[in-house]
């Protein structure tokens, strides 16, 4: 696999230039050609779906009506814009979106600095530290419904053994959305890991060499070049993992249902109970065109702020 | 920011094949000097025990899961952090489980599916990567900017309207209708793209010259240098498609079509709180994942470097 690699990443040095073709003519052709596999999927099974939930947005559909809806305007998205469970489950996901990207992106970091060490046992520290990626929802629920329970888990019970009264994780307000938060940095760490890791690697040897030279300590060496040649990566992770945040749903779904008092709700959850279990898919739909928008203002802002700092 | 991920830090210089410990072991004539650590014993003492520390954090509560599914389901219930039950380490749950004969049935069918839309998605991206990357044909700009865009869309507002589409299809409770929807995979068009734009096109007008068309040029030539990216794109998608669990979940309700992750759920519904059953079934469902980790453990490492996420 190395020998392969080595040439395309030499190639991907010299040759980054926008794409200008040689023969225009028989390429269009070709060019669809072999778009068009991709095409077919991505119109059927992306496109399209969004124009049905787009209109479905402006109907009063609904599960139970055998696709006869008719056209209400803007009626759903005034009422969506109006309806403070919105809001609130927004909110929610904002709160959790902000709760764990923060250790999500720092323990990724700090997991990455000590297995870069080089320090014997790299197969088990990475074995560790993704394992927990490679596991289902399903699985993940399993486990931490188990560790989580009040008054039979394992974690209470551990609390107890060091004098703590044992605290309600799922179960109280002040703490299921950090228990929550914790669930998704152990679940999903792996993969940032990953990608610092990788992102150590390309450094080259030789700045730590000069650096070391001019008489540069460990620590001096930590805050002068590797967090400074880490900074794209960062960006890169904090804004796939923001967006990963905001769309969560699983996790919250089979551990809390949303609750307790709906306090760990987020907004897909909000939009699932409103299309499937009331059977308003027309405002479902509404909903979740209002939260698409949020993501892509989001999204954008985070972009913008962040290959401003690049600069 | 995206723009430059793959363009490696030192243009130009072939990076060393050789294990990079021992590199520096040899420039520097016997003292392993590190970049970040130095050569001091203490750091490397601490950083020793940091790492053992994370690492047994982040074990415990797999190994509690492992732990619970070889307990008896009295001990699986007992509340406290006894590793030992009391009653002895059992078989029974994993007995139960494979007694419900379901599981080679979800098993199977989380394989064939997995299997399926990893090679559908991987043919169906490179070849669209590959005609964005290289041809000029009408549209191509803001095909793409829309692909891209796509990438925002969160699959859950997809739902409703897809579920909607498989019943006017008439594709409900079949392969199909899990497989096909799970195809469409704009960010992996988006990484190949990428790794294509960095191909130099000397090597496909040397095929072309010797007489090769298109479809030629980009099996024999392209294809074969971008073998890394390829199966950094499998692992993402097989991994993905293993673990997803809301559009089998809501796409199949036949339990001969079910997958692990929604079957395995079913057993969770169906008898309650029984600990160490749902352990043993979480463990044997997380299992083939976990093998084919530690079986390709370096592959995957290196392959997560080759989609240029990584790279800077």
């Amino acid at each position: 696999m190395a020998s392969v690699s080595t040439p395309a990443r030499q190639a991907a040095a010299g040759s980054r230039r926008p794409a200008a073709t040689d023969r225009p003519r028989s390429a269009g052709r070709t060019g669809w050609l072999f778009a068009t596999p991709f095409l077919v999927f991505f119109t059927l099974f992306l496109v399209v779906p969004l124009g049905i939930g787009l209109w479905m947005s402006f109907t009063d559909s609904s599960l139970t009506g055998h696709g006869d809806s008719t056209f209400v305007g803007l009626d759903n998205y005034t009422e969506a814009f109006g309806d403070s469970q919105v809001w609130e489950t927004l909110g929610n996901t904002v709160w959790f979106t902000v709760l764990s990207t923060v250790p999500l992106v720092i323990i990724s970091l700090v997991m990455a600095l000590l297995v870069y060490t080089g320090m014997p046992g790299q197969w088990l520290w990475r074995l560790s530290f993704f394992a927990s990626h490679l596991l289902p929802v399903a699985v993940v629920f399993q486990i931490w419904n188990m560790l989580y329970q009040p008054d039979r888990g394992m974690l209470n019970a551990v609390l107890k053994a060091v004098g703590i009264d044992g605290i309600g994780w799922l179960t109280d307000e002040k703490y299921a959305m950090w228990s929550i938060a914790l669930v998704t940095l152990w679940w999903t760490v792996g993969f940032n890991f990953l990608l610092y890791l990788a992102a150590l690697q390309a450094i080259p040897d030789h700045l730590y060499e000069a650096a070391a030279l001019d008489g540069a300590g460990a620590w001096r060496r930590l805050w002068s070049i590797t967090l400074p040649q880490l900074r794209r990566t960062t960006a890169l992770i904090a804004v796939l993992q923001v967006m990963a945040s905001l769309k969560v749903f699983d996790q919250i779904y089979l551990l809390t249902k949303g609750g307790p008092n709906g306090s760990t709700r987020p907004i897909l959850e909000y939009i699932y109970d409103t299309g499937f279990t009331n059977y308003r898919l027309g405002y479902a739909s509404a909903v979740s065109y209002v939260f698409f928008g949020v993501i892509i203002i989001l999204s954008l802002a985070q972009l913008k702020i962040f290959s401003r700092r690049e600069d | 920011m995206t723009t430059q991920t793959l363009s490696p830090r030192t243009p130009g210089k072939p990076r060393s094949t050789m294990p990079r410990e021992v590199v520096r072991r040899r420039r520097y004539g016997g003292h392993a000097w590190h970049p970040t650590l130095g050569t001091g014993l203490l750091p490397r003492v601490l950083t020793l025990l940091a790492l053992a520390l994370m690492a047994v954090v982040w074990l415990v509560p797999f190994g509690w899961g492992v732990d619970t599914s070889f307990k008896s389901e009295v001990d699986a219930s007992a509340s406290g952090a006894d590793w030992i039950p009391k009653a002895g380490f059992t078989l029974d749950a994993y007995r139960t489980i494979f007694g419900q004969g379901n599981l080679p049935v979800w098993a199977l069918n989380s394989i064939v599916i997995a299997v399926c839309v990893t090679a559908l998605t991987v043919a169906v991206s490179a070849m669209a990567a590959y005609a964005f990357s290289r041809t000029l044909f009408r549209g191509r700009r803001v095909l793409f900017a829309l692909i891209v865009a796509s990438i925002m869309v969160p699959p859950q507002i997809l739902i409703v309207p897809l579920f909607r589409q498989m019943l006017a299809m008439n594709l409900v409770d079949t392969y199909a209708a899990v497989i096909l929807p799970q195809v469409v995979a704009p960010a992996m068009v988006f990484i190949l793209k990428k790794f294509f734009d960095g191909i130099p096109r000397e090597l496909e007008e040397a095929a072309r010259i010797d007489g090769a068309g298109s479809f030629r040029v980009f099996w024999s030539v392209v294809m074969p240098l971008s073998r890394p990216i390829l199966a950094a794109v499998a692992i993402f998608v097989f991994i993905n498609t293993w673990n997803n669990f809301l559009w089998p979940f809501i796409s199949t309700s036949d339990p001969q079509l079910m997958t692990l992750p929604v079957g395995l759920s079913t057993v969770k519904d169906s008898t309650g709180l029984q600990n160490a059953q749902q352990s043993a079934a979480s463990i044997l469902g997380s299992l083939p994942l976990l093998i084919i980790f530690m079986l390709f453990q370096r592959q995957i490492v290196k392959s997560v470097a080759t989609t240029g996420l990584g790279g800077q």
